[in-house]
């Protein structure tokens, strides 16, 4: 090894310290709504790095009510769903375009990629839903963004970077054909893939509101994203977690723990899913940045 | 368990049975079998996307919903004119483009500065957990980021106020101030986007040469003389092409967080082309009008990103086609 110069050094110590710095900017905020969430509210003002006063008071209430559950449950089944179709979709069309002998491939791929750049725009694409009946239903939340280009193109390069064609001639040979190649072998050598493309289709459906607020009126089918806009960004709590607080400032500061458990509590999932996919992720977009 | 049971009966190369015929048949069921693969997600494409495009043609009818897409008469270029001399025009425009510009120069450069750091961490295991936690903010989601800048920044009870507080200034009303809407939004997304930018330029710092630093030592270059004139000429083709994507997208800026932090004050600076859209379209039941500005949008957009990939194709080398 070299000896590091001074320069280098001093190099690697400022980087240190701006690489920390730029840690605690991430890891504060989220740390903040952790604390806020478990903190008595007469004393959330106040705190900064400790809970003063440990309170689950925010909790409770959350618990207590059932709009949010209603929200949670809806997400819960959209995402599962949805994930489901967009695998259905994109995995078996991913893989056949990554089939060098398919004719026309090149064809359907710009047809494909043809979408990235032009689309109807809101509008049109509303009509389209409504116009197929589709508003105001679970379908509503999970055919319109059935596939995603971008996923499907990740998808498609990872075939065709990790079959290899031996393998398909070797089948081929056996009598195989290319649905149960597919299936029984291309599919199980592709658990790096599948996990990725759950997690970026998954979290997509967890956390999107768009097609919710354009395409739902009935709140019994509401998302948790649309639950919780109500309720961190237009200050709808409903009366049933304030009934026993007596002052206004009481009630604001109530809210304000509500708000911050609630955070907490949409987040869970992806809390609880996020240390095991993470190898994976970083894995998926590498894939999709080889072709670029 | 059946997986591997049928692996292993692959593996076995009995059976050859069959006359060539029947082979040639088989072959043509075989790519049968593939375009069947392709075909839902091709009809997809063409019920959601491909149907929409047909209906950009009501940006050019007064659309009536008893006489459908179709039906409705030609009213030409009327809903054009009409945004053109709408007084709202000139300043949506300009909220679009002057939101998205700060978003591209100051968030484009962030993830770039904070890979070539990242990847002149020497400590692995550290390296590591750091990436870990950069990644997480991505996943937060809009409504959750726009709920947490509202608490957070709220004038009496937010601890961004509690700060300036304490060190003894005046509490600052940032949701409600036109002129903060645009720090906020391009902070926040910095905060939230940048740790998840790094991987791509990271995966691309990968792909140099170790050889090419090993020599630069021998030659007595530290390490920020390596940074300047290895690992950014290395990233340059991967920055060009993002960054011709992102201009490419200019105009079309996300809907979804912009809409979430528009308050009754903060509109004079947070109206942008598609929050108009969407709130003359689909909640003002304009819609022809709202398409014809959203089709006015696309436009721009693509002619944007046309000048640009032509400058870049010049300048180095680099396009996206």
């Amino acid at each position: 090894m070299f000896k590091r110069s001074l320069a280098d050094i001093w190099f690697d110590r400022v980087n240190m310290l701006l690489i920390v710095t730029g840690l605690a900017i991430i890891v504060y905020p989220l740390y903040f709504v952790v604390l806020a969430s478990v903190t008595d509210p007469g004393a959330v003002q106040m705190t900064l790095f400790w809970p003063e006063k440990f309170s689950l008071e925010g909790y409770k209430k959350i618990l207590d009510s059932d709009n949010l559950w209603v929200g949670y449950k809806n997400s819960f089944v959209y995402a599962i769903l949805g994930t489901i179709i967009n695998l259905c979709l994109t995995l078996p069309a991913a893989y056949a375009l990554s089939r060098k002998d398919m004719k026309g491939r090149s064809t359907v791929m710009l047809f494909i990629t043809f979408t990235m750049f032009f689309s109807g725009g809101l509008i049109p694409t509303y009509l389209t839903v409504k116009e197929l009946g589709l508003l105001d239903s679970v379908w509503a939340m999970v055919i319109p963004n059935a596939v995603g280009a971008w996923n499907l193109i990740i998808a498609r390069t990872f075939f065709q970077s990790t079959i290899p064609d031996e393998l398909l001639e070797a089948a081929k040979i056996d009598g195989c054909s290319d649905a149960k190649f597919f299936w029984k072998m291309v599919l199980p050598l592709s658990q790096a893939l599948i996990a990725i493309m759950v997690l970026f289709y998954g979290v997509a459906h967890w956390n999107s509101y768009f097609n919710a607020l354009i395409y739902l009126r009935d709140q019994e089918l509401f998302p948790l994203q649309l639950v919780l806009r109500s309720i961190l960004i237009e200050n709808q709590i409903s009366n049933d977690m304030m009934t026993d607080m007596s002052s206004m400032g009481d009630q604001l500061r109530a809210a304000e723990l509500i708000k911050y458990g609630m955070i907490i509590i949409a987040a869970l999932p992806l809390l609880i899913l996020y240390p095991f996919l993470q190898n994976y992720f970083v894995k998926g977009v590498m894939i999709g940045s080889i072709k670029g | 368990m059946e997986n591997v049971n049928e692996v292993r009966q692959l593996d076995v190369p009995d059976i050859k049975r069959g006359t060539p015929l029947k082979q040639r048949a088989s072959r043509l069921l075989k790519s049968y079998q593939l375009y069947l693969f392709v075909l839902p997600a091709v009809l997809y494409y063409v019920l959601f996307h491909y149907v929409p495009l047909y209906g950009i043609q009501i940006a050019f009818k007064n659309f009536l919903a008893f006489k459908g897409i179709a039906g409705s008469p030609w009213v030409g270029l009327e809903h054009f004119e009409r945004f053109f001399r709408s007084f709202e025009f000139t300043k949506i425009i300009l909220n679009t483009i002057k939101l998205s510009v700060l978003q591209l120069v100051v968030g484009f450069p962030a993830p770039i500065i904070l890979a070539l750091m990242l990847n002149q961490l020497m400590h692995k295991r550290f390296k590591k957990f750091v990436q870990t936690v950069i990644y997480a903010p991505h996943f937060i989601s809009t409504v959750v980021i726009a709920g947490m800048l509202f608490l957070f920044l709220s004038p009496d009870t937010g601890m961004v106020n509690k700060l300036i507080g304490l060190f003894g200034g005046e509490p600052v009303f940032f949701m409600g101030d036109p002129d903060w809407f645009r720090p906020v939004y391009v902070l926040s997304e910095i905060w939230q986007n940048t740790g998840w930018g790094t991987i791509i330029y990271l995966a691309a710092l990968t792909t140099i040469s170790p050889e090419l630093h090993e020599s630069a030592v021998v030659d007595g270059a530290n390490k920020f003389q390596r940074i300047l004139h290895i690992d950014i000429p290395g990233i340059m083709p991967t920055a060009v092409i993002l960054l011709i994507l992102s201009t490419g997208n200019i105009m079309s800026l996300g809907f979804e967080k912009v809409y979430l932090l528009q308050t009754p004050l903060n509109l004079p600076s947070s109206e942008i082309i598609s929050t108009y859209v969407y709130k003359t379209g689909l909640v003002g039941a304009q819609y022809s009008f709202s398409t014809a500005v959203g089709l006015f949008n696309s436009i721009i957009n693509f002619i944007i990103l046309i000048t640009v990939n032509q400058i870049a194709k010049k300048a180095s080398n680099t396009s996206l086609w």
